[in-house]
């Protein structure tokens, strides 16, 4: 195992350090007692799996005229090397993002799949975007990205919050 | 990400995610979680070391394929670098720094008035 030093309290953290910026209310996280699940329709072996991240494109294509973000794809042949994750909260003191496969690992799961694990990416890798608000995430881009992996026949997602 | 994995598997998708910030992931509660121990932004490996990228990737599908049941958690068998600060890092308040970050708050409380001015359409 990795070892056995305590996990961080991020959400301490971030109460803590909003509190110091001036922010009256504390954030809400999205907590739920139970959760969903689904199987696997198919061997592993045969089923076709999406990858999902929280990056941008470097072109920040995903955002619209009114700076609110949105849904992305781009397709898994050929991706591009870099993405945009400075808008985002991560360790930029500890670490940095300018290997993709850190956080959006393609060439691992194309190789995964020619060795036979699983039956391969479907024909995009997808963005969503990290929201404040829970109501745009539930109502508006989970639904948006059902729909394109509906679309492409996936039938798992591994998803890689950064 | 979490409530969009709650969505997915809702709808009949299987997922996993893999990440950094347990206790978050944790406290939402989630189908599968592959738990990496790192500073948040590498959730699947060290960069530049793709032998663990596509280990943690294989314990990913291992994850969404095993699973019999939600909020299942796995933690990968890796540590981050020869850094043992960095447990300390992320987000912490210097007091030296206690004026400023105000200042970097009042600054972007404004920013985000204009945002929001702009999102309706004022």
């Amino acid at each position: 195992m990795g070892n056995a030093e305590p996990t961080i309290n991020y959400m301490e953290r971030t109460r803590l350090y909003y509190r110091a910026l001036g922010y009256s209310n504390d954030y809400k996280w999205s907590h739920f007692d139970d959760a969903p699940f689904a199987r696997l329709a198919r061997p592993l072996a045969q089923s076709r799996i999406a990858l999902i991240t929280t990056s941008s494109p470097t072109d920040r294509g995903n955002k619209d005229a009114r700076g609110v973000k949105h849904v992305w794809s781009l397709p898994v042949a050929n991706p591009p090397d870099r993405l945009f994750t400075d808008d985002l909260a991560w360790d930029k003191e500890s670490t940095h993002t300018n290997d993709r496969e850190s956080f959006l690992p393609i060439a691992a799961a194309q190789a995964l799949a020619a060795a036979g694990v699983f039956g391969g990416l479907t024909d995009h890798f997808h963005g969503v975007p990290t929201e404040y608000s829970h109501r745009k995430t539930e109502a508006e881009d989970a639904p948006a990205l059902l729909s394109l992996l509906r679309d492409e026949r996936a039938e798992g997602a591994i998803l890689f919050p950064i | 990400m979490s409530l969009v994995a709650r969505h997915l598997e809702a709808n009949g998708i299987p997922t996993v995610i893999v990440g950094s910030a347990m206790d978050i992931v944790i406290h939402c509660g989630v189908p599968r979680f592959l738990f990496t121990d790192f500073p948040l932004g590498n959730p699947a490996g060290h960069p530049g070391n793709a032998t663990m990228q596509s280990e943690i990737m294989r314990l990913a599908f291992d994850l969404l394929d095993s699973a019999d049941a939600p909020r299942r958690v796995v933690t990968a068998p890796f540590r981050w670098r020869d850094d043992p600060e960095w447990r300390n890092r992320y987000g912490q308040i210097d007091p030296v720094k206690i004026a400023k970050l105000r200042e970097a708050g009042e600054e972007r409380r404004k920013k985000q008035e204009a945002a929001k001015a702009l999102k309706l359409g004022a």
